[in-house]
């Protein structure tokens, strides 16, 4: 079955229905870290219940067949999985370009030589600080930003492209250039800035995290300078703070349009963060194709190109441009996913994400304290 | 870019580590896969970027160019090497 063949029958309305091109694979929400922004859901999916090895394979040759050309190994963090060389494997054989989204911990360079040899084509590794003493108290891992800088050595000399990942929040936004200079020292050729985005841990963590706004327009102008300054060795990607923007991001480049997100137990999801919203259903691959899944299930149906769309979105200029941004802040902060994005100027509830912002940072209990942080999967301090 | 400035006639490029040039039968057309970006290749573009396979030269590059499309290498040469810088820049190929 082809997507383009079956669009025109299934689409509903007007509504396009575009071939996906990535697929972001959550193998298993395990993770020796617990950083208090992590992108997993409050609630974990347990090892007994994830996918098997075969039903991993199964899922890539269905992606790459309904057109996905690059699949991203996650978690948790994929080298929890045993199997995790066999299935970059399989991905890379059923024709995707392969990236490994990892922390490095539990990544020793035996393994890594074999997904070397089994078709890798790219690791992404999240650093979390420039020094180690910050950096592990944010992972809430003794030892793992020593274990990181060997590792990404080891990546560069094996001759992998590498990009490094950095989540900024209040405690490290200051070390935006000195975490540039380490990046491009350790020999990556790109390094995404990326402002927490307050969703699921990084909400519940919300008044430890929040920069102020001069924090945050200083560290852009930052970047700003530092992408000229290495253009020659480094390729910066910013994700910019929605608190403080006046323009919604394009979340997922348009809800079912470009990528889709298996979680461990193979629940396929438009985006990682979609099942905070309520009524929502999702299809699993353990019953469906993924194919059928884009198509038609309820979930990557809700919000697809432009007809679910309220006012202000409906009439805008700009609605095939970012879509209306994030559903999920929609629904967190103006209370309902048709919601335009707050992020958005043009949105009535504009100002409270302001408000939020300042009363996240102002918060008395945190102001000029060591941060505390509620660390993701353990039971608060 | 004191390696763009330094690429000559005789730089052989080749895509970057972690570049592949794929052909995807699904949409029927050659796409650049990179960190994070699918580009798809059309015409020239994409003549160019199979080309850059660390054995031929800029200048065999240019001179195969020429014959595919039936113009003089005075023409195309300009525009080949334009090509290259730009996907220097972009860090999608190294020469």
């Amino acid at each position: 079955m082809s997507i383009t063949q079956t669009a025109a029958a299934t689409a509903s309305g007007s509504t396009v229905i575009h071939q996906p091109l990535g697929l972001l694979a959550e193998l298993t929400h395990r993770c020796p870290l617990a950083c208090p922004y992590c992108s997993n859901p409050l609630e974990l999916d347990g090892r007994a219940r994830e996918l098997d090895t075969a039903t991993w394979v199964r899922v890539f040759q269905q992606a790459a067949a309904i057109g996905v050309l690059q699949v991203h190994l996650s978690g948790g963090e994929p080298a929890s999985r045993r199997d995790l060389v066999e299935l970059a494997g399989a991905a890379h054989d059923a024709g995707l370009y392969t990236n490994l989204i990892t922390s490095a911990i539990g990544l020793d360079s035996k393994r890594l030589v074999a997904l070397r040899e089994a078709g890798l084509d790219h690791v992404q590794l999240s650093i979390q600080d420039i020094e180690s003493e910050q950096a592990d108290r944010i992972a809430g891992y003794a030892g793992a930003h020593i274990r990181k800088l060997a590792f990404a050595r080891q990546v560069v000399e094996l001759g992998f492209a590498l990009t490094i990942n950095t989540v900024i929040h209040r405690a490290n936004i200051g070390n935006v250039s000195a975490l540039v200079a380490m990046s491009a020292d350790l020999g990556a050729g790109r390094l995404e800035v990326a402002h927490a985005q307050y969703h699921g841990w990084a909400l519940q963590n919300r008044a430890a995290l929040m920069p102020t706004k001069d924090q945050v327009f200083l560290a852009m102008d930052e970047v700003e300078r530092l992408r000229e300054e290495y253009a020659d060795r480094l390729v910066i990607d910013l994700v910019v703070s929605d608190y403080y923007a006046s323009r919604p991001k394009p979340c997922m480049g348009g809800w079912a349009r470009r990528s889709l997100n298996v979680t461990p137990t193979g629940r396929v999801l438009p985006c990682h963060a979609a099942e905070t919203i309520p009524g929502l259903e999702f299809w699993s691959v353990r019953d469906h194709d993924l194919a059928d899944i884009w198509l038609r299930s309820p979930a990557f149906q809700a919000f697809r190109g432009t007809d679910w769309m309220r006012e202000p979105c409906r009439s805008c200029e700009l609605r095939e441009i970012d879509f209306g941004g994030c559903r999920c802040q929609a629904l967190a902060i103006a209370g309902d996913a048709r919601e335009a994005d707050p992020a958005c100027s043009l949105s009535p509830h504009h100002a409270r994400m302001h408000e939020l912002a300042e009363q996240a940072q102002a918060d008395p209990a945190q102001r000029g304290q060591p941060v505390g942080y509620n660390y993701r999967g353990r039971a608060p301090a | 870019m004191a390696e763009a400035a330094g690429a000559s006639v005789d730089s052989r490029p080749r895509l970057a580590p972690g570049v592949r040039l794929h052909f995807d039968k699904t949409r029927n057309a050659w796409m650049l896969l990179a960190p994070e970006r699918v580009i798809e290749m059309e015409g020239p573009a994409n003549e160019i970027l199979r080309r850059c396979d660390g054995m031929r030269s800029a200048a065999r590059i240019v001179d195969e160019l020429s014959v595919l499309y039936g113009v003089d290498r005075a023409t195309i040469e300009g525009d080949v090497n334009a090509m290259l810088t730009e996907l220097s820049t972009k860090r999608l190929i190294v020469r």
